[in-house]
């Protein structure tokens, strides 16, 4: 016959999803904190979301042309990177802090040890600790309160810890957002419902959001109940426990890693509440569990069909 | 019975079977020619009874081989032996065919004859009917039955499984022999239990074919000891290994044989054929091919007489519907892609499947995003992008660590890779590696 037949190795067909469908699943789950977030903090956060999703594209393409890789632009993780960097800004921050924070997430955390799924820290996170170490008073200190509109660094957190002066917003406020903080953490029912979304697409596992967040909740009612909503809703801790922690490359492949992963990340997350110098711990401690996360997977692993465990016999 | 068995781990791809599943079995013509491979099982090549030149009827044995770990092969058509020389078969070797042109009147061998009644048939009688009728497990892997029913003393086994399964996506051809044949399976079941000397078989088939278990629940009622079972549709529930723990209990020890804890899987064209060949005498010459897929202009199930060329099958299917892409034996995900379609049905050809250009284009590999969804999937609890590392890296101490030799190569986890990574190929590659070393060192 003419025609040349096409030669591969099986399975010759393939599942709909993939890396593309999946970061556009993570940007879809997002967006209704986005909108939040431009709703709550006005024209500056659109500004910071662009100028961050934009220079981690671009900084992606530079990267991958000056080191003759593919370039993998359209895969949309950088755009997840970019949004979720944004995420981490106060309101009033600068829009360089935001084109600075990306080019180190994408350039020095992501593309140095090899590109997508070879980082071994989440990108936004670690640029969120890189601003936080060069330019604290501009990460810290620009935050707004939606309610008066006034710049404001006190978070519900950072007044719990003593740190900033100020009334403990109500139940309400935090949880649909309208508390100071970094723009894309305040509004809990919409980045729940980003969450949920995710977890019913299948795109992460319920496993460590509920762990982690369930692991914050138990320590902080063992040690002191009342203060239970404000670690719940009153910070990081929504954002970080879907959408940072459950980064595919920087947390273990198994469910019995991803419980010890989650379990740690709430125990760090409280120490530093409770014990350490900052208000918030959500972004460090996931940075920790992060580099744990290659020796969990190493000891961690499934039992493979079949191979003795010694002393389980076949029923028979 | 209505418990479903299933098992952790597996895919659902899209099933594919509504091209063939309502199409009843089709009697397929003799082709002018056909193409008999000496060698269409596992074990030793058969050597020709016959030379260029000879006149040869349906049923006659036109080789054989003196190893035990061989089966006979026989002319499915009356006519003459045109030449006996290397071709290629869908395994993608070259080897020994000895090539029949029809005479057109499908005359039969006088050494075909009924075997009579099953009860008067011993253990012994049974096992040397089925090694003489050539049959190897046709469900793609080929193995020689009556190997496989000869275990060794010291491993007694109680239980038989009949595997109606058929997980693959596209294919139907079991199915249809379920609702078609069902006494030939329930005779071929009861053959080989005698053969076995069981008391206990299992007819195990997906949910997705309800009127299969139906069938074959009517057909079994009084029959003692048979029993059939449902099972969770999932892929690939018909990996002899799968079934067993899902419908047993019973943990296949790794590197292991299903005899190791007392089973033996059979295929259910498999069984319906040994019925037939109890029935009627008739040895393995023909069997039930799906050929199918959307550049196949009539997808059926045809009855096919073995070294009919894929292209004539394809032909009686009314041929192309737009260029082919990529020719398959067997289903999408462990079938062999062809490289042409001169290639004979053999014993293990379950099914011929068709893509077109678009479906067959193969993707774009890229980084691995540690996603964890091939560990999720893999019925055997690998961790197949390690392996992957491991087998580019060509660390085959790191991939045997990871047990490797343990993947059945399935594909569950190609499929579900989205950075499309061809996973199971590098697996396979790892895995011979790793066997090949083992050979050298012992």
């Amino acid at each position: 016959m003419e025609t040349k037949l096409i030669g591969s190795s099986s399975p010759h067909i393939r599942g709909d999803e993939t890396t593309q469908s999946l970061m556009l699943d993570v940007i879809i789950a997002l967006v209704p904190a986005l909108a939040a977030s431009v709703f709550y903090f006005g024209f500056n956060a659109v500004v910071l979301i662009l100028a961050s999703v934009i220079s981690a594209v671009v900084t992606e393409y530079l990267c991958q042309k000056f080191m003759n890789r593919p370039i993998t632009i359209t895969d949309l993780s950088a755009v997840v990177t970019g949004i979720l960097l944004a995420f981490n800004l106060p309101a009033e921050a600068p829009w360089w802090l935001a084109v600075m924070g990306s080019a180190f997430a994408i350039a020095i955390v992501k593309q140095i040890f090899g590109g997508l799924g070879f980082n071994f820290l989440n990108p936004a996170l670690a640029a969120r600790a890189f601003l936080m170490a060069s330019w604290s008073s501009h990460m810290t200190g620009g935050m707004i309160d939606p309610v008066t509109d006034a710049v404001s660094s006190a978070t519900p957190l950072s007044i719990l810890k003593g740190t900033a002066s100020g009334q403990l917003p109500t139940l309400w406020d935090m949880f649909i957002g309208r508390i100071p903080g970094v723009i894309g953490e305040t509004s809990t029912i919409l980045l729940l419902i980003g969450g949920i979304y995710l977890i019913y697409r299948g795109t992460i596992k319920w496993i460590i959001p509920v762990f982690y967040i369930g692991t914050v909740a138990v320590i902080a009612l063992i040690t002191d109940a009342s203060t239970l909503p404000y670690h719940i809703l009153g910070g990081g801790l929504i954002l970080g426990a879907f959408f940072m922690a459950t980064d595919y490359a920087t947390s273990p492949i198994t469910d019995k890693g991803k419980v010890i992963f989650a379990v740690g990340a709430g125990i760090l997350t409280m120490v530093i509440r409770k014990v350490g110098g900052y208000p918030e711990g959500v972004s460090y401690s996931i940075l920790l569990m992060n580099i744990l996360t290659p020796m969990i997977d190493k000891y961690v692993r499934p039992h493979v069909f079949g191979v003795a465990t010694g002393g389980k016999k076949n029923e028979k | 019975m209505s418990t479903k068995f299933t098992f952790k781990g597996g895919i659902h791809p899209p099933q594919s079977k509504s091209f063939t599943e309502n199409v009843p079995i089709e009697e397929a013509p003799a082709p002018d020619i056909v193409v008999i491979p000496l060698s269409q099982h596992i074990g030793a090549p058969c050597e020709p009874l016959v030379k260029v030149g000879d006149t040869v009827k349906v049923g006659q044995k036109i080789g054989e081989s003196e190893a035990f770990v061989s089966v006979p092969v026989h002319a499915s058509v009356s006519g003459t032996v045109k030449k006996i020389e290397q071709r290629y078969v869908p395994g993608g070797a070259k080897v020994n065919c000895v090539i029949i042109e029809s005479d057109g009147k499908l005359e039969v061998h006088e050494s075909v004859q009924p075997k009579g009644n099953l009860e008067d048939l011993t253990k012994e009688d049974i096992l040397s009917i089925i090694k003489e009728a050539g049959m190897a497990g046709m469900g793609g892997a080929t193995f020689p039955t009556h190997v496989k029913l000869s275990p060794p003393k010291d491993k007694p086994i109680d239980i038989l499984l009949v595997n109606g399964a058929e997980c693959e996506p596209y294919l139907t051809a079991d199915h249809r022999i379920m609702l078609e044949k069902p006494d030939l399976v329930v005779l071929g079941t009861k053959a080989v239990m005698k053969a076995l000397g069981v008391n206990k078989a299992y007819i195990c088939i997906e949910d997705n074919k309800p009127d299969a278990i139906e069938v074959l629940r009517k057909e079994t009622e009084n029959e003692e000891g048979i029993e059939v079972v449902s099972m969770v549709t999932k892929y690939p529930q018909g990996d002899e290994k799968r079934i067993i723990h899902a419908v047993t209990g019973r943990v296949v020890p790794s590197g292991g044989l299903p005899m190791e804890v007392g089973c033996v899987v059979d295929n259910i064209g498999t069984i319906a054929t040994i019925g037939n060949v109890i029935k009627t005498g008739m040895p393995c010459i023909q069997r039930v091919v799906t050929v199918t897929g959307s550049a196949v202009e009539n997808p059926k199930n045809l009855y096919l007489r073995i070294g009919t060329l894929f292209k004539d099958a394809i032909e009686m299917c009314g041929g192309y519907k737009e260029e082919p892409g990529k020719i398959i034996n067997g289903g999408p995900m462990m079938g062999i892609a062809q490289h042409t379609d001169e290639v004979p049905v053999i014993k293990g050809t379950s099914g011929i499947l068709v893509l077109n250009k678009e479906e067959a284009e193969v993707p774009q590999e890229s980084n691995c995003i540690l996603c964890g969804r091939c560990v999720e999937a893999c019925p055997v609890y690998l961790m197949p992008f390690k392996i992957n590392r491991f087998s580019k890296l060509k660390n085959i101490d790191g991939a045997d660590e990871y047990h490797a030799t343990d993947c059945i190569e399935c594909g569950s986890c190609s499929y579900v890779c989205p950075a499309r990574i061809p996973l199971k190929e590098r697996i396979s590659v790892a895995k011979k590696e790793i066997l090949t070393r083992r050979k050298k060192a012992k």
